[in-house]
């Protein structure tokens, strides 16, 4: 028995001189909590109930994309294990899960957490534990900070980009413009306004006729539709979400204001928004997009959307394929495979988000073509290209340059 | 006047002897004290963490047990007084750079002072029109916090962050621990103060009022006054509790201060065992640790298993925590006389 014990002792003992000796060779597996050999544990936070649990689609998405992966042999061997917690968009609840999921759970790092102030909660405490929180659903600009905040990461092109795209569109082409601004009064809607405001320069005063605010608990926003026609203005850029963009888009119809209408891509959906708000009433709308738009008959036979479509039908069946929210999922949570493939061996915490940083025009099947995923040790937003387009018909018509409007945070 | 005063005589459970009946006995207290002081050494830093919001939310479901408990009064407006300790709090440290255990007592004054305005008028309703009107101040608080007058300090829909204190003195504990038996000392003290003010004169105004508004003025207890310091020391704690809360999350925002929070107190009183002030940090674990094992059980249905779990609370021992302490006490006293 001892004897044994003492052979095989020495063998380990011989196999780590050579492990140790031959360096790169045999690149050592490197790994911090969360990953072995066999599991990659990823952590997620998401608003399954609550205020914004629409949103919730987003995380059975990406659940259903990682049993895909799985089901394929997962990523260098390893398959992932996908935590997803409920805040209801609470941020003292989002903390608790947070550290529910670092130091009960031990996750490699937390994805995709979702909402603005939910990571803000626990943005301070990912860093000082120096433990990833990639790719975070937010659309604010303050995500890109490597320098003071060098473990989170954004995901999609920030609101302030997009209203500097529009401001540019208009400065060129309407010099003259007279405008009118209807923004939801929180953090999403005051972004995009400080984006535009900025991207207008010193303009911004002169050219801006009104803005109107509104709160996301008001049944209706017709009355602010009227008070922004009364001023005058011939150009209108809409900051509103889906249910509101609608009412706007149809009650500028019934009173027949027509600017120029500038809708922000939040709720640039044909499903969601523009049928609703009935399609004669959406023409020559302006707006921008990142994503290939599920319900856009354009994409009936582009592989991309192929691929989406049988992943939902074996993975996800019951996903409402009209829902932007799947087609985001589905796309970052390929974002996050991307990453963790090119970790390779080394699965720790510091290879993560060096190889998240060093993304290089990576297309994927979900984005519009000619988009594609960049990033840098200084540039942390690694989607930050848009394209304009106008509706048509019933679909959106994509005009002009793929434009980048990157901003920091 | 309601439903304070069915839940105290309707079932012998609870009946009379309320001084008495509002703590536990000096044993048991020691245990749980024990139990408090000793449970961190042995737990990983997460726990200690949910163990701190035990308390903190134990806190404020037990400022609701003086109001509802003590002065049959009912609110469901506690979230903007907690909101507005958080803020307290939260702004003196991060734009003036005060002491954080400096912040408590000023965010404790500071939301006594605004309960006690807000009784002022809340004193003409009762009942379920007093619950309304607090409901009113549950709803505006969100909004008012993030109104751009305040926005300088609030820091809007933003939130500030706050920097969480390390231990003083050079002392070895993690920064979980230390605010974690800082947490503990605070609530032990507004425990003891709480118990003490209940058995006092105020507190024997304060429950001649609940059970009986009438015969209280007929016996010269100034009902107004008793009933707006009522208020105000409910306030008052949960303001404390809030600031507590925004050194632990590190972080305040309008989102978190929602009705829900309020709702949630309520229901952590309810379960607690209304008017029994050592239930209160039972009413807090259910509210804090329910939800997720809801969340566990299924992901898709977590509302409706928290529903579930909680009708079957009401159902089974309808005066809460409170019901299944007396049961124990009867128990033991049995099998002590065999």
């Amino acid at each position: 028995m001892s004897a044994i014990h003492l052979r095989l002792g020495a063998l380990a003992a011989a196999v780590a001189l050579l492990a140790v000796s031959s360096g790169h060779a045999l690149a050592q597996k490197r790994y911090d909590v969360g990953a072995t050999d066999t599991e990659i544990k990823i952590g997620n936070i998401m608003p399954y109930s609550g205020p914004a649990s629409a949103y919730g689609v987003i995380g059975k998405t990406e659940a259903a994309y990682f049993n895909k992966i799985n089901a394929e042999g997962g990523i260098n061997g390893r398959k992932i294990n996908f935590i997803s917690y409920d805040d209801a968009y609470s941020p003292p609840k989002t903390v608790e899960q947070a550290r529910k999921l670092v130091e009960s759970d031990e996750v490699l790092l937390i994805f995709n957490s979702l909402g603005t102030p939910p990571n803000t909660a626990i943005q301070k405490y990912m860093n000082q534990k120096k433990v990833p929180q990639l790719f975070v659903a937010t659309g604010a600009t303050k995500w890109n900070d490597p320098k003071d905040f060098p473990w989170t990461m954004g995901w999609q092109p920030n609101y302030q980009s997009e209203s500097i795209i529009y401001a540019r569109y208009i400065l060129k082409n309407h010099p003259n413009a007279r405008i009118a601004v209807l923004y939801q009064n929180d953090d999403y809607g005051k972004d995009y306004l400080k984006g535009f405001k900025d991207g207008l320069g010193s303009k911004a005063a002169s050219m801006i006729m009104i803005e109107e605010s509104y709160e996301v608990s008001e049944p209706s926003i017709d009355s602010h539709i009227v008070k922004l026609w009364s001023s005058g203005a011939d150009v209108f850029f809409n900051i509103t979400t889906p249910k509101f963009a609608a009412q706007a888009i149809k009650k500028n119809a019934e009173i027949g204001w027509k600017p120029l209408h500038f809708l922000n891509n939040v709720s640039s959906s044909v499903g969601s928004v523009l049928k609703p708000a009935g399609l004669e009433n959406a023409q020559d709308i302006i707006s921008s997009n990142y994503l290939k738009d599920p319900t856009d008959p354009q994409w009936k036979n582009d592989p991309g959307m192929i691929a989406w479509n049988e992943f939902l039908d074996k993975y996800y069946p019951e996903a409402n394929r009209s829902d932007a929210a799947v087609m985001y999922g589905y796309t970052v949570a390929q974002g996050m495979v991307h990453v963790l493939k090119a970790c390779g061996d080394n699965l720790t915490h510091e290879n993560i988000m060096k190889q998240a940083a060093s993304i290089r025009d990576l297309e994927l099947g979900g984005l519009l073509p000619g988009i594609k995923v960049n990033t840098s040790p200084t540039d942390f937003a690694p989607l930050a290209q848009l394209q304009l387009m106008r509706f048509k018909g019933d679909t959106w018509e994509r005009f002009g340059d793929i434009l980048s409007g990157d901003v920091g945070g | 006047m309601s439903a304070a005063e069915e839940v105290v005589t309707e079932a012998p459970a609870v009946e009379a002897v309320p001084k008495r009946a509002m703590t536990l006995g000096y044993g048991t207290s020691l245990v749980v004290l024990a139990a408090l002081i000793l449970t961190p050494l042995f737990v990983k830093n997460f726990i200690i963490f949910q163990m701190t919001m035990l308390l903190i939310y134990g806190l404020a479901v037990l400022a609701l047990n003086i109001l509802t408990g003590g002065s049959g009064q009912f609110s469901l407006g506690q979230s903007a007084f907690y909101a507005i300790g958080a803020y307290t709090t939260a702004i003196l440290m991060e734009h003036f750079n005060v002491n954080y255990a400096l912040t408590l007592p000023v965010a404790g004054v500071i939301c006594f002072a605004a309960g006690f305005l807000f009784g002022q008028p809340a004193l003409r309703l009762s009942g379920v029109y007093l619950a309304l009107a607090t409901f009113a101040l549950a709803t505006a608080m969100p909004q008012l916090l993030k109104l751009g007058f305040f926005e300088h300090w609030t820091g809007g829909v933003q939130g500030l962050v706050v920097t969480k204190p390390d231990a003083p003195f050079g002392l070895p504990l993690s920064q979980d621990m230390w605010l974690y038996y800082f947490t503990l000392a605070i609530t032990i003290g507004i425990y003891i103060a709480s118990v003490n003010l209940l058995r006092s004169r105020s507190g024997r105004a304060f429950m001649a009022i609940r059970d009986n508004e009438i015969a209280a003025s007929a016996m010269g207890v100034d009902v107004s006054l008793y009933k707006t310091l009522a208020f105000g020391v409910s306030a008052g704690i949960t303001g404390v509790a809030g600031g507590l809360g925004a050194i632990a999350v590190q972080f305040v925002a309008p989102d978190g201060y929602t009705i829900t929070l309020a709702i949630s107190l309520f229901l952590g009183m309810v379960v607690g065992g209304v008017g029994w002030l050592p239930g209160s940090i039972v009413g807090s674990a259910f509210i804090i640790f329910v939800p997720n094992i809801a969340e566990g059980i299924s992901k898709g249905l977590s509302g409706a298993v928290f529903g579930v779990l909680l009708f079957l609370v009401i159902f089974l021992v309808p005066h809460g925590a409170r019901q299944v302490a007396l049961i124990a006490q009867q128990l033991a006293a049995k099998l002590k006389k065999n």
